[in-house]
């Protein structure tokens, strides 16, 4: 099986793929980025906290156009995750309004984005739709 | 310190395609003529701030001064993305207002036509090996991979963000606010685009990012605008016909985003509106009842019904509602827009925040021609900079008006 690296560090692969938040112990704000300090409190402790990884569409484009070398169309979001909002791409869904709708619930899942020179796989992640 | 400050003279260049003008030839060109809308010279400003966000490393102020009078006064280049000639202003306004100077003039222009997809970062081909770079240790481009850059996109999911928390929004109603808009245009001489477009038009046309077809986007323009800012103490030493046609500044925000949860996540451009709208009512005195027309930052069509909702010209939520009533219309009770908006006036992002108070002083002044709103006194100015800035003004009507 080839290597694998997740497409961000706030992925987490294996058995049981899911996101991690960096939680501000002061606050509780949460944030997906390397942090200097808090954007809510200015604290500077942090904890890794995990994302839960269903959720509900709160927010979503299908985008038409994008910068060369983005394939279209592809449906981005905001999904909130127990009340966590992620940025993401609905996937495994027809990328149109009759297919995607607020409030839709879906679940996270990984797929193979590309493979570099050394064989290593990078493992990107979305949204899909949780089958009633 | 100053205790008011009023607009002594403003001016907007078409906006449009300039393919023979470089941006100092359009800034030249609206400086020039702000100071002679003002009745005044560059011998007579005490500071100049000036904005072109595509060349913001240029000193773009001081290669203004060049053509227009290098007169030693200080120069702040301003660059706050959208919100940029806001910006300039809100300087200017802040040194005549701290007695620094009695006059100052504040000039923002952007060449953008032909300029395409704003945001998007661009074809990044894949890196060899993977390897973990940035704030989130991406190994390769996550545009498109993990949400959009796009600004059409990123202000798709705003408008339905705001559907998803209240209800009532479709397709077709974000395709309606354009169709306003571009009905709006027909009688502004100046906008890039005055073809009035029906529903069908709008909703069949190039999709951009969903709800977003493209005449429901910003047009990008070439297009200059500049205003001359005078102190309430100095005024009274100028002419009659000067004090008659200034325009009083009666509250000039600026914010910040403020943390929010999502914030960082998906831009938050409501709660910095919000602060601004409620700060500048606090500073003038007035009510969103009490304003006749309100230009608001409609870089997108599904942007413009949640800033109904954060100037607080409707009820919490109420923004659909709002539109529905057709209050928003030129022949309604509060007319937005009526320039025809960014959607098709156009948005030459330096521009844009000072093209806007020109608006509102061309009605305030009675000076709109065919578009104008009868009678108004009070108008409303917003710009919003994604990352965040934003900047509202409240002008109003001088006394000495007819």
């Amino acid at each position: 099986m080839a290597a694998a690296v997740p497409i961000v560090d706030y992925l987490v692969l294996g058995d049981d793929p899911h996101l991690v938040a960096h939680e501000c112990t002061g606050c509780g704000a949460r944030f997906f980025d390397r942090r200097n300090a808090c954007a809510s409190c200015s604290g500077t402790e942090f904890q890794d906290v995990r994302i839960a990884t269903t959720g509900e569409l709160k927010a979503f484009t299908i985008v038409a156009f994008a910068a060369p070398g983005v394939p279209v169309p592809f449906v981005a979001g905001v999904i909130d995750c127990d009340g966590t909002s992620v940025r993401g791409n609905v996937i495994n869904v027809e990328p149109d309004p009759d297919h995607v709708h607020l409030g839709m619930k879906v679940k996270l899942a990984t797929y193979v984005v590309g493979t570099d020179d050394e064989g290593t796989e990078a493992i990107g992640f979305g949204f899909e739709p949780i089958e009633n | 310190m100053a205790d008011d400050i009023w607009i002594l003279g403003i001016t907007m260049t078409k906006f449009g395609k300039h393919p023979d003008k470089d941006v100092v030839d359009l800034g030249a060109e609206a400086a020039l003529a702000a100071l002679a809308d003002a009745g005044v010279t560059m011998k007579d400003m005490g500071v100049l701030a000036a904005g072109n966000l595509m060349n913001a490393s240029a000193g773009f102020g001081q290669q203004l001064q060049k053509q227009i009078g290098q007169t030693g006064i200080p120069v702040y280049n301003v660059a706050n993305a959208c919100a940029t000639g806001a910006t300039a202003l809100r300087t200017v306004i802040m040194a005549v207002k701290a007695g620094e100077c009695d006059m100052g003039l504040a000039v923002g222009v952007e060449k953008l036509a032909g300029a395409g997809l704003l945001g998007a970062n661009g074809p990044k081909s894949d890196k060899k090996v993977f390897e973990p770079s940035g704030r989130f240790g991406a190994v390769t481009n996550t545009d498109g991979r993990i949400g959009t850059n796009t600004m059409p996109g990123v202000f798709a999911q705003v408008g339905m963000e705001y559907g998803h928390k209240y209800g009532g929004t479709s397709f077709e109603l974000f395709a309606r606010i354009s169709e306003k808009n571009h009905a709006h245009s027909t009688l502004n001489p100046l906008a890039a685009y005055t073809k009035k477009m029906t529903l069908e038009e709008i909703m069949n046309d190039i999709m951009i990012a969903y709800p977003n077809t493209r005449p429901m986007c910003s047009a990008n323009c070439d297009g200059a605008a500049a205003a001359v800012v005078v102190s309430g103490e100095k005024l009274k030493t100028l002419s009659l016909e000067q004090q008659r046609r200034a325009v009083k500044v009666s509250a000039s925000v600026l914010t910040s985003d403020p943390w929010q949860e999502a914030c960082q996540v998906l831009p938050d451009v409501n709660t910095l509106t919000r602060m601004a709208a409620t700060q500048a009512y606090e500073q003038a005195g007035v009510s969103p009842q009490d304003l006749d027309l309100v230009e608001l930052h409609d870089c997108f069509a599904t942007a413009e019904l949640v800033h109904y909702d954060n100037l607080m010209l409707c009820e919490q939520g109420g923004a659909v509602d709002f539109f529905n009533s057709g209050a928003p219309f030129r022949d309604g009770s509060l007319p937005v827009n009526v320039s025809g908006g960014l959607q098709s006036k156009g948005h030459p992002i330096s521009a844009t925040g000072i093209a806007n108070i020109w608006e509102i002083c061309h009605h305030l002044r009675g000076e709109a021609g065919d578009r104008q709103i009868e009678g108004a006194k009070v108008g409303l100015a917003h710009v919003i900079g994604l990352g965040s800035a934003c900047g509202v003004h409240i002008l109003e009507k001088s006394a000495l008006a007819a």
